[in-house]
């Protein structure tokens, strides 16, 4: 028996399940955070390629979600609302900025790599921020959802969801080819020993930066579900906060495990829901929280149910 | 084979090689002695790619690889193993060499297909792995070998490469005296069917090996010649044997 394998499907079949159980409870705000979960979710599964499988600390994964969202968002402001232009654009803008971002940063490492990835997310925040056409601190109001006809209406919220739902297995699925292909294996090798991996002939970088692309080219798309999911795009999306959050989604539930990004994204977002609603000063409390849980789970909370892959 | 001129080296004003000439022929197993601090290191690096000299040539099958980065030496056939032990500690020893034959296979801009259990990579892996005496332990991870069993793999990762040469940085470095043996006559195997580059500080393993040796001090060659004629050397005596032989 994997086991494995069964956890998925328990995991996706309560995930299936709860659109129904949700309305026949009345509870239906249930479907729209879990959505918000799913969502994010796909973009800590593209940082864990580069963070958890390429040792790339970057700390400003949120850019991604920022210009997938803004693509969204801009091109519905000039009356685009085709998903199906709005979100391969996104997808394809965040992959450009990916590659100008990282094939300058990737030549640095450790912390240089680290601060790097920061100053380029922050200006992008600034851009975001002067940009006064599309409402610059206070954000935009997206105009219309992206109309993906023939495929789902995302004004109903269960249809979305369930798109959110199958794009975060997709997103998974695909790390998990990647990461044990020879592609991924070369990228691993090259976080595992550098000089070693430069020695039998490969040099690294060019793999680092197609996973960072890769990576980046994800978190568009996370980004463009986004947008849909709140109706409403500010710079605050690519902030460092969120980057960090990104971060510690992936730390806190497995780096470099297949399960680990969505089981830190699902943990970090429920137990800020339960503290906001116990207190309002659930900040406080979440901070110990998480100090704590790198502490003992060092693996991360998917440590807990197997050992990461090698 | 390999054909080095006048390759020089300074940090500040310590010349770490001083016009170092030396040439390795096919099929010869080349070894390079000399004492601490003689450069030793600084000229491993530079003929693995690691380090740029500042002035001389490196010739590598007939081509001027003096300003090739290491991936790329690598790629023409030069490999190497690690004085400090170098392997992958989180992979299994099947799969540190099955990276090595990958590596020699061809881009690896290849996303989708498991390589994981690629036999067209597992089975050349297993093979080396045969050769150098770890058949038995491919499933184990690297972390977890002996030291002698993880400096096995690396020359065992160096062979799946299909090198032209193989730049052996003391291999035995940090072996009891069973592991010692059982690699000397891993690399007397290995003799003549490869080009071998051995630098070492186990005279018995050089004499026993080597067909030729050359000598470092203060980073120039002072001697290069066969082990009898280098036993018997005068100036190699003074500068480098002195109580040992």
């Amino acid at each position: 028996m994997n086991w494995r394998l069964v956890g998925w499907a328990v995991a996706v079949a309560l995930l299936v399940a709860l659109p129904p159980l949700a309305i026949a409870l009345g509870q239906t705000y249930y479907i729209d955070l879990v959505r918000r979960m799913l969502i994010l979710s796909i973009a800590a599964i593209s940082l864990n390629l580069i963070l958890g499988y390429g040792g790339l600390v970057s700390f400003g994964h949120a850019a991604y979600l920022g210009i997938g969202a803004y693509s969204v968002g801009i091109m519905a402001f000039y009356g685009v609302t085709s998903g199906w232009l709005q979100w391969p654009l996104a997808i394809a803008a965040s992959a450009l900025v990916a590659l100008a971002i990282g094939a300058v940063s990737i030549r640095t490492s450790g912390i240089y790599f680290i601060m790097i990835t920061l100053a380029f997310t922050q200006m992008l925040y600034y851009l975001g921020i002067s940009l006064d056409v599309f409402g610059g601190d206070d954000g935009m109001r997206l105009k219309a959802r992206s109309q993906l006809s023939g495929l789902v209406n995302l004004g109903d919220p269960v249809a979305f969801y369930y798109l959110a739902l199958a794009l975060m297995l997709g997103s998974v699925f695909l790390v998990y080819r990647i990461v044990n292909s020879r592609f991924g294996i070369v990228l691993r090798a090259a976080k595992s020993n550098d000089s070693r991996t430069r020695a039998i002939g490969f040099s690294p970088y060019p793999y680092r930066l197609a996973a960072f692309v890769i990576a980046g080219a994800m978190g568009g798309l996370a980004g463009a579900l986004y947008a849909n999911h709140t109706n409403y795009i500010t710079p605050g999306l690519m902030s460092w906060q969120q980057s960090g959050d990104l971060m510690f989604m992936v730390i806190l539930g497995g780096m470099a495990s297949t399960a680990g990004p969505v089981i830190g994204t699902f943990a970090l977002l429920l137990i800020e829901e339960a503290l906001k609603a116990w207190t309002q000063y659930w900040q406080v409390v979440l901070g110990p929280l998480l100090v704590l849980s790198v502490i003992f789970f060092k693996r991360g909370l998917a440590g807990m149910f197997y050992k990461p892959d090698a | 084979m390999l054909e080095v001129r006048a390759l020089t080296k300074r940090f500040g004003a310590l010349r770490a090689s001083d016009g170092i000439d030396f040439d390795v022929a096919e099929g010869e197993t080349h070894a390079v002695i000399g004492p601490n601090g003689a450069g030793k290191t600084t000229f491993i690096s530079q003929l693995a790619g690691n380090l740029r000299p500042d002035s001389g040539t490196v010739r590598f099958a007939g081509a001027d690889i003096t300003a090739l980065p290491a991936p790329r030496r690598a790629r023409l056939g030069l490999a190497r193993s690690f004085q400090i032990t170098s392997v992958y500690p989180d992979f299994s020893a099947l799969h540190n060499v099955a990276l090595a034959v990958q590596a020699r296979s061809g881009h690896s801009f290849r996303f989708w297909r498991d390589a994981r259990s690629d036999p067209s990579l597992l089975h050349p892996a297993k093979n080396v792995l045969h050769e150098v005496g770890l058949g038995g332990r491919s499933q184990v991870l690297a972390a977890n070998l002996a030291h002698g069993e993880q400096r096995q793999l690396e020359v065992a990762m160096a062979l799946a490469m299909r090198p032209r040469l193989l730049l052996l940085d003391e291999p035995m470095a940090g072996m009891g005296i069973e592991e010692s043996h059982r690699m000397i006559a891993l690399l007397a195997s290995l003799k003549r069917k490869h080009t071998i580059i051995l630098v070492e500080h186990d005279m018995d393993a050089v004499f026993r090996l080597a067909d030729r040796i050359s000598v470092l001090v203060y980073g120039r060659v002072i001697a290069t010649d066969t082990p009898e004629k280098i036993r018997r050397n005068e100036e190699v005596r003074q500068a480098y044997l002195g109580s040992e032989a």
